[in-house]
């Protein structure tokens, strides 16, 4: 099986365990999106492309995690809420190594 | 008054694939958009980013698509009225629409298609305790008239292009220019990066990074901001607070239409005709929703092409028609342009 199990912590505070397909190119803001644990037009906004922090969210496990690259940086250098902890989703893309994962939904902006 | 046939709310690819196919059947169309430049989210988000499920092009950037697009109904003068967002609508009694901007512009027709993408682009507010009492009293997200800041102190927070660009620009206008942003880094043109870099040298533009606005003070107006860099907060003083951190869509005063809504997008009638729940209304594009619904610029195509028809038939009730090929009738544009195939040659070989 190529699916993970990941948890997400949705904008109101319910946890919830999903499982995530690790074939299909998926990213985390897309995961969230088709559980459908955020209002559509609240996340993903730009589609996937860093350019609009609506996927932001804060990493909770000790996941080793892609590196965040210039435009993830600029995007979050902009965002609002931003913590130490924080990511923007779409960059995060889903992969065997992170089973487990942990994650917050940053607060809608 | 404008007075339309179609008076589309949003000029992204859909609203204005829209005016083409409502160009074949004579309708004229008129388009709202709160941005100032039409293109939607192509234009104001991603310009410059390929895209590569558009059937027969393989690859085209965003920008380039809405220039094929302004270029392809350019025979069909569609008008425009752009940087205002559609605020009200009135029905009247002849089943007409009067759909009012928030700078009081009126568009009168007797079919509205809203093609609102994810929504009117709206400035991203900072979280600040009270910034909403400082909104044009000293806080401005958006600058409309740089001769305000004539003279005056001005701080502005953002690490983006609009925040370098109108840095370089007050530079020669206000009395001081503090640019302030989370990171020493900006992204924006080298040209832009560099030449703030240069002002700052010559002393035209104070640079405080990494660091934020952490409050606001006045009474009446704003009359000082707190700006917080690694431990140490100073209170600096201040006439105007601009924060450019972009736009983000949001559905707005459309969602208070008396519109089915469902998923922060208008519900449709996805097997006739995207008519939504009042008759005369139409949602294409990314801003409708249906069962089995793709926010993918291809079928807002196919929803605008198909919007048409049951517009040509709402308006002309009476009259029969039958959709023709560009292939067989040509396009005849408004303004007396007309394409259409070279005739075959028909010669005898002896």
């Amino acid at each position: 099986m190529s699916d993970i199990t990941i948890h997400i912590t949705d904008r109101e505070g319910t946890t919830h365990t999903v499982e995530a397909p690790t074939d299909m190119n998926m990213n985390l803001m897309e995961i969230v999106r088709s559980y459908e644990l955020a209002p559509e037009g609240t996340i993903g906004v730009c589609g996937g492309m860093a350019m609009c922090a609506s996927c932001q969210c804060y990493v909770e496990s000790d996941h080793e995690l892609p590196e965040i690259s210039d435009d993830e940086d600029a995007m979050l250098a902009e965002a609002f809420y931003v913590e130490d902890n924080s990511r923007l989703g779409c960059q995060i893309h889903m992969h065997p190594a992170l089973d487990g994962l942990k994650v917050r939904l940053a607060p809608e902006s | 008054m404008i007075t339309t046939d179609i008076l589309i709310i949003g000029a992204g690819p859909t609203g204005l694939f829209a005016v083409f196919e409502a160009g074949l059947l004579k309708l004229k169309c008129h388009l709202i958009d709160a941005l100032p430049q039409p293109g939607g989210q192509c234009s104001e988000i991603y310009p410059k980013k390929p895209i590569y499920d558009i059937p027969a092009f393989p690859e085209v950037l965003a920008g380039d698509l809405v220039d094929n697009l302004m270029k392809q109904i350019e025979p069909f003068q569609p008008g425009f009225t752009l940087g205002e967002r559609a605020q009200t609508i009135e029905k009247q009694e002849d089943d007409t629409f009067i759909v009012t901007t928030n700078k009081g512009t009126k568009h009168h027709a007797p079919i509205v298609a809203i093609a609102g993408g994810l929504g009117s682009f709206e400035p991203r507010k900072p979280i600040l305790e009270n910034i909403t009492q400082f909104e044009d009293k000293g806080v401005e997200y958006i600058i409309r008239d740089p001769e305000i800041y004539r003279n005056k102190r001005v701080i502005i927070a953002g690490g983006g292009d609009s925040a370098l660009d109108w840095s370089i620009f007050l530079s020669d206008v206000a009395s001081e220019v503090t640019l302030v942003h989370r990171r020493n880094e900006f992204r924006g043109a080298l040209d832009s990066v560099e030449k703030v870099q240069e002002l700052k040298n010559q002393g035209k533009i104070t640079l405080i990074t990494p660091a934020e606005i952490t409050a606001l003070s006045g009474n009446d107006h704003l009359e000082s901001v707190k700006v917080k860099r690694g431990e140490e907060e100073k209170e600096i003083e201040v006439d105007h607070f601009i924060p450019l951190f972009g736009l983000a869509p949001k559905l707005g005063p459309i969602a208070d239409w008396g519109l089915e809504i469902e998923k922060n997008a208008i519900k449709v009638n996805n097997s006739l005709d995207y008519q939504t729940n009042i008759p005369g209304i139409y949602a294409i594009g990314d801003v409708n929703t249906y069962p089995g619904k793709l926010k993918l610029i291809l079928c807002g195509f196919h929803e605008a092409t198909l919007m048409c028809q049951s517009a040509y038939q709402r308006i002309f009730p009476d009259k029969r028609y039958v959709m023709k090929y560009t292939t067989v009738g040509g396009v005849t544009g408004f303004d007396g342009s007309k394409k259409e195939a070279p005739k075959a040659v028909v010669k005898a070989i002896e």
